[in-house]
């Protein structure tokens, strides 16, 4: 570790703060239907849209109709990508003539890129055609992430109002997260990356000639337009397979800087929405701290855990100065890779600009260990935000008994209805993930898949699982995925992890909304204190820790330990 | 019931718990704890797969018969701990039944009629109307229609003085089981025979109509919750160890499961419930419900009424001021002369203050032939004739009347002295001897010392006090600051207050008060903790949730305190439970693992003798700390009113730090008993 490496994690993050404030307060007012700079300009596209759908943007949905909407349009949206996928060999803008997407593969990419997970059991520039990158994986790009941050407001609705019986209109936030915040934000981060050296075609590919003489084919397309909403939207879904680790996806440092920035915006301007929304400012502070102080720490662990390096290779005579740098680019260096491996997997982002699988034991124990927290630090676009209330809520539960008062988080007391909705929401992410490892470590066909032996397989399978059912998308690599039993699997992991889970905290919205704001007295148990941060860290550690650690310790924690034993798989 | 302290572990309730602890293993008793339960079934099958290795003659069966034991240990624990509380209250109730056996009552065929024939109490109907006459027991719950009576209510307060019943006003509701010491009165019953006040009582100090109150529920759902995740982890890991090549036996998943799940706040659950109501109980106050106590630990606004709560509920004399030219002693003389036969609490006072801060001997009036003039409401003066002197006190209109000025021609200084006293909320009294003015008697409102202390720390509590008083804005005011209330109330009627409450309520504030009066009842109801003075009507008892034996509404304090403590405990043993899982993750997976990767033991940071002792000192680790926090979970845990944020810190640190670090200390020291006395 360098002062030069942590200077360079401390420009970005810094940067991410600095504009996260003023958007998260920009997306205050757009959610609250104030006038904003870009109103006279988007504003009758707007209405063109209620006027031309039949919705009438003022009639607010309660917490069920809002959540059916939902449903019901992430049900189309999943469809009308299922026979894109299909049918794309029949479709036009082929220019590589790619031939129909299989059954299996096509139910996991669209239940992929409708949860905002885009896992992706494919290679992209030799599976997918134009149409299907820009017109059925991009538009979902930009609808997963907006369908993400319209809960997130309609959760912050429910916490900002007294005795409501409504959560605000789901076609009408849909709207307004995309044509206020995901397209305008997107069209200047791809100009931003355009001018960075990105590419942005329709072309297919250019043929080269390299130096030996021999012919190779190098794939080109829109990648920088692909790229800004990937970012944004905490999708993660590359055009390359190789991801953010491809030269023409992140030709270099500048890109690379801000492909993290960009990753990290929209989630963590989400809690000071959260705070303007519900009137207090350091309620959405307080969140982002402890979300912060676990994203910093654990990038402090893969950095160090990287630079340490691998004893075995420097025996073996490599150089060891650099620490381990296998599956890393060079272009990025430690400090940025290690970032950019916690930001990714802290946010169910899930772009890679490095091999996960490389990493060193503890190193890949801290992302597959983010993933399982919950996707929570700061998490997707909007699930983060709702995922960290779940957890603040059994936070003050606790905390709350401890003081000797009915636990109340944001005036709003936790009674039995919204526990149970919480735990319910809680118990998906382990039935998932742990379930379908164990089925999956236990049947020989499934072990097929595996590249390693040993503790490092199990690894494997444990991480695809966690990525799929936290909706993050990144792949630790060295399992071949594509497969019917885990395309079947990873794409049910990842249903459950995003609409088994948001299901529960809307009606945990709904209950909430319901109740009467409950004035702070002496007695309650302040929600912004530093007290408050420390012990939502402990809760989200623990509470994670408990669930994971037979199965870490059976993974990564082995292999760590048996490394330094000197053996290796 | 105050005469008889229970101590915290009493032999002879521990002897029945013990043998509760067994019966309770019933599944229809054992299925209300769901943790509880859950252990229970791992027991029995764990059990059962001992039995069928005793049958195949397999190994290591000194092991699997130890955990087994455990097991059902840990259970039989938490039942006895629920037995233990449950036996406590059982002693008190057994107190109250007494009282009640066998009591005959006369039933009168109309309130006129003298004649009455014997009646089982039992057998008694709402409407009936009953004699009860000196040596009687009360039949029955009750509202005197007629006569007055002294009653000694020691059986269901403790109180052995006794207090008077009369038909009409706020002192008519007799108590089944009370005892009639003086005079008749004639009762018509209000409750039906086994509804009654103290039928009530003993069912709630038994705990037999016990159900769970809204945070017991939602704390016993999040219980149920981490059991099912930890269900997941366990029964998960059988597939993830079996990958690496390690068959795990169902006995030690079963062992791994019960350390984890929160089987100590789950086994300590229902004890903390019961032994809350015991407290209360053992403060004299009755809640109808454990909703009520729950709710006493969420109140945010405190109404009290001024008399009786906050001042003595007398004016009394505080200060004497003499006009010029005469000295205070001078006042004091006076004044202590013309009380001397004032019988009112106010003259008592006057001669109180006169002889005791003034040092006034008690002057021998009879042996000085002095001629008494008592006080009358028409002319508001009382006084004395004594050799020539005629001192007079009272009123200052009526006083400057009988001397003959007006208040514009008197002293300056008398005039300032009457109008501070007005204003701050006083009763200004003049002094004369014959034509001459002598000075003012400031008679005020005393406010109960040790109060604002009290109202000081319901602030910590975050707790706002509110004042409610009949007195003139003015008035109340100066009390309100004297005793330290957060608000007040003035010249309030009953619908004021009903008023008031309602407003606080919409504002999302819960709110408890106090009252004794027919008129009190709507508030009572509509309050969310209403308690109830046992000398009040059976109108008030009727309406309020908590009814107090004592009649002391300071008492509103300690039951919202006993509130909190409620909360408090359950919420400090969850803490630990869970902190203690991570200790017995570092015991039991290392051990696990052992022969598969045997570097794991890395992870035994507790350096445990063999995977066995491991397990086995995990699992009695387990089942022993029930035990052991046992006394905790019967007293609670101590509150002090020093705001959320510091008790969160003190309850963090014992509880949450010393959760996590008890338990590697624990397990050691049984790791080494274990293999000491070579038992794994």
């Amino acid at each position: 570790m360098t002062i030069f490496g942590w200077l360079q994690i401390a420009v970005v993050l810094g940067a991410v703060l600095l504009c996260a404030w003023p958007l998260g307060l920009y997306m205050a007012r757009v959610f609250s239907g104030e006038k904003t700079p870009i109103s006279p300009l988007v504003r009758p596209i707007e209405r063109a849209f209620y006027a031309a759908s039949g919705i009438r943007p003022e009639k607010e949905q309660s917490w069920l109709s809002y959540t059916l909407a939902m449903l019901t349009f992430n049900a189309l949206g999943f469809l009308i990508l299922y026979v894109l996928l299909r049918l794309q060999g029949n479709l036009p803008l082929n220019p590589q003539g790619f031939s129909g997407v299989a059954p299996d593969l096509a139910f996991n990419t669209a239940m992929s890129f409708v949860t905002n997970t885009n896992w992706q059991a494919y290679g992209g520039e030799t599976t997918m055609s134009h149409l299907v990158q820009m017109a059925g994986l991009a538009v979902q790009n930009f609808l997963s992430a907006a369908t993400g941050i319209a809960l997130a407001i309609a959760v912050t609705r429910a916490f900002a109002r007294s005795s409501a019986q409504t959560l605000g209109n789901f076609w009408v936030d849909m709207t307004r997260a995309t044509l206020y915040v995901l397209l305008p934000l997107s069209v200047l981060l791809a100009i931003a990356f355009v001018l960075s050296g990105m590419p942005q075609t329709l072309a297919g590919s250019v043929e080269a000639t390299t130096l030996e003489g021999a012919k190779q084919t190098i794939a080109l397309g829109p990648v920088a337009s692909q790229e800004a909403i990937k970012q944004l939207g905490t999708n993660g879904g590359g055009f390359f397979n190789a991801n953010a680790a491809h030269p023409f996806e992140n030709p270099n440092a500048w890109t690379n800087m801000l492909s993290i920035w960009s990753m990290l915006l929209i989630s963590t301007a989400l809690t000071f929405t959260f705070g303007r929304m519900v009137g207090d400012g350091h309620q959405g502070v307080a969140l982002l701290i402890a979300m912060y102080t676990l994203l910093i720490a654990a990038t402090g662990v893969v950095y160090w855990a990287e630079t340490s390096g691998n004893r075995l290779l420097t025996q073996a005579g490599v150089e060891a100065t650099a620490g381990n740098m296998e599956g890393k680019e060079v272009r990025f260096g430690q400090a940025l890779s290690a970032l950019y491996v916690v930001a990714t997997t802290a946010l169910s982002c899930g772009a890679v600009n490095t091999m996960h699988d490389s990493l060193t034991p503890l190193g890949g124990l801290v992302p597959m260990f983010m993933i399982q927290l919950g996707e929570i630090l700061p998490g997707g676009v909007g699930s983060g935000l709702y995922g960290m209330i779940v957890v603040a809520i059994l936070t003050v539960f606790i905390a709350g008994l401890m003081v000797g008062r009915t636990p109340e988080y944001l005036g709003k007391k936790i009674e039995a209805r919204e526990m149970k909705l919480a735990i319910l929401a809680l118990l998906v992410l382990p039935m998932a993930i742990l379930g379908f490892s164990a089925i999956s470590a236990m049947m020989p066909k499934a072990l097929e898949s595996l590249a390693n032996a040993g503790p490092h397989g199990l690894s494997e399978i444990l991480y695809a699982f966690s990525s799929a059912a936290g909706n993050n998308g990144s792949a630790f690599a060295g399992l071949n995925a594509n497969t019917p039993w885990y395309n079947t699997t990873l794409g049910l992991s990842m249903l459950l992890g995003r609409f088994a889970y948001v299901v529960p905290v809307m009606a945990l919205a709904g209950a909430v909304a319901a109740k009467k704001k409950v004035p702070a007295s002496g007695g309650t148990f302040p929600t912004d204190s530093g007290l408050f941060v420390g012990l939502l860290i402990g809760v989200i550690l623990i509470l994670g820790g408990l669930q994971y650690f037979p199965a870490l310790a059976l993974g990564p924690i082995v292999e760590h330990v048996l490394m330094h034993a000197g053996k290796t798989f | 019931m105050t005469t008889k302290v229970i101590p915290l572990l009493d032999a002879a309730i521990l002897r029945q718990a013990a043998l509760d602890a067994v019966v309770k293993l019933w599944p229809a008793k054992l299925v209300r704890n769901p943790v509880m339960f859950v252990t229970a079934i791992v027991a029995l099958l764990v059990t059962m797969l001992l039995l069928r290795d005793l049958a195949t003659g397999r190994g290591g069966l000194l092991f699997a018969g130890q955990l087994a034991a455990w097991l059902w240990f840990t259970v039989l624990f938490a039942n006895f701990a629920e037995a233990i509380a449950e036996g406590r209250g059982k002693a008190h109730a057994d107190a109250l039944r007494a009282t009640r056996s066998e009591t005959r009552a006369k039933l009168l065929s109309s309130s006129d009629d003298d004649k009455w024939e014997s009646k089982a109490a039992d057998l008694l109907v709402v409407g009936d109307i009953v004699l009860v006459e000196a040596g009687d027991i009360v039949p029955a719950d009750g509202e005197v229609i007629e006569g007055i009576a002294s009653v000694n209510e020691s059986a269901v307060t403790g109180e052995s003085a006794p207090v008077i019943r009369e038909s009409g006003g706020d002192r008519s509701a007799v108590t089944g089981g009370t005892t009639v010491i003086s005079d008749w009165i004639k009762v018509r019953v209000t409750a039906e025979p086994g509804s009654s006040f103290l039928d009530r009582m003993i069912a709630l100090v038994e705990g037999a109509q016990r159900q769970k109150t809204p945070n017991e529920l939602a704390l016993s759902i999040l219980l149920s919750g981490m059991t099912l995740i930890f269900l997941i982890a366990v029964v998960t890991l059988w597939g993830l160890a079996g990958y690496s090549g390690t068959v795990l036996s169902v006995t030690v998943l079963a062992a791994l499961l019960v350390t984890l799940i929160p089987t100590t706040i789950g086994g300590l659950l229902s004890a903390i419930g019961i032994a809350g109501m015991d407290r209360l109980i053992r403060f004299n106050v009755i809640a109808t419900s454990g909703r009520a106590v729950e709710a006493a630990g969420d109140v945010d606004t405190l109404l009290l009424d001024k008399t009786g709560t906050i001042t003595y509920g007398n004016r009394l004399a505080a200060a004497f001021i003499p006009v010029p030219g005469k000295t205070d002693r001078d006042v004091a003389e006076a004044a202590l002369l013309s009380s001397l036969a004032d019988e009112t609490p106010e003259g008592r006072s006057i001669v109180a203050l006169a002889m005791g801060q003034f040092g006034q001997a008690e002057p021998n009036a009879g042996h000085l032939g002095a001629t008494f003039i008592p006080f009358s409401a028409q002319t508001r003066i009382s006084g004395i004739d004594l050799g020539g002197r005629s001192i007079r006190k009272g009123a200052v209109d009526a006083i400057l009347k009988s001397t003959g000025t007006t208040i514009e021609s008197t002293f300056a200084a008398f005039r300032d002295a009457v109008e501070s006293i007005s204003r701050s909320g006083g009763t200004p009294l003049a002094v004369a001897d014959g034509q001459t003015l002598i000075g003012v008697i400031h008679l005020k409102d005393v406010v109960k010392p040790g109060i604002k202390e009290r109202f000081a720390a319901l602030r910590a509590m975050g707790i706002k006090t509110v004042m409610v008083t009949g007195d003139n804005p003015v008035t109340a005011a100066a009390i309100a600051s004297e005793a330290g209330v957060d608000d007040y109330i003035a010249e309030a009627t009953p619908q004021d207050k009903l008023a008031y409450i309602k407003a606080e309520q919409a504002k999302g504030r819960l709110i408890a008060m106090c009252g004794d009066g027919t008129n009190d009842a709507p508030a009572l109801a509509q309050a969310d903790v209403g308690v109830a003075m046992q000398t009040g009507t059976q109108a008030a008892r009727e309406a309020g949730n908590m009814v107090d034996l004592d009649s002391n509404p300071t008492k509103l304090i300690e039951v919202t305190e006993i509130g909190k403590q409620l909360l408090m405990t359950r919420g400090s043993l969850t803490t630990f439970s869970i902190a203690n899982d991570v200790a017995k993750y570092f015991a039991i997976i290392p051990a696990l693992f052992l022969a598969t990767y045997p570097e794991l033991g890395a992870l035994n940071v507790m350096r445990l003798e063999t995977p066995e002792s491991a397990i086995l000192s995990a699992v009695i680790f387990n089942a022993l700390v029930i035990i052991a926090l046992i006394p905790l979970a019967l007293k609670g845990i101590s509150y002090r009113p020093i705001g959320a944020a510091a008790l969160l810190r003190r309850n963090l640190l014992v509880y949450g730090l010393g959760g996590l670090v008890a338990p590697f200390v624990g397990i050691k020291i049984i790791d080494i008993v274990v293999t000491t006395l070579r038992l794994a």
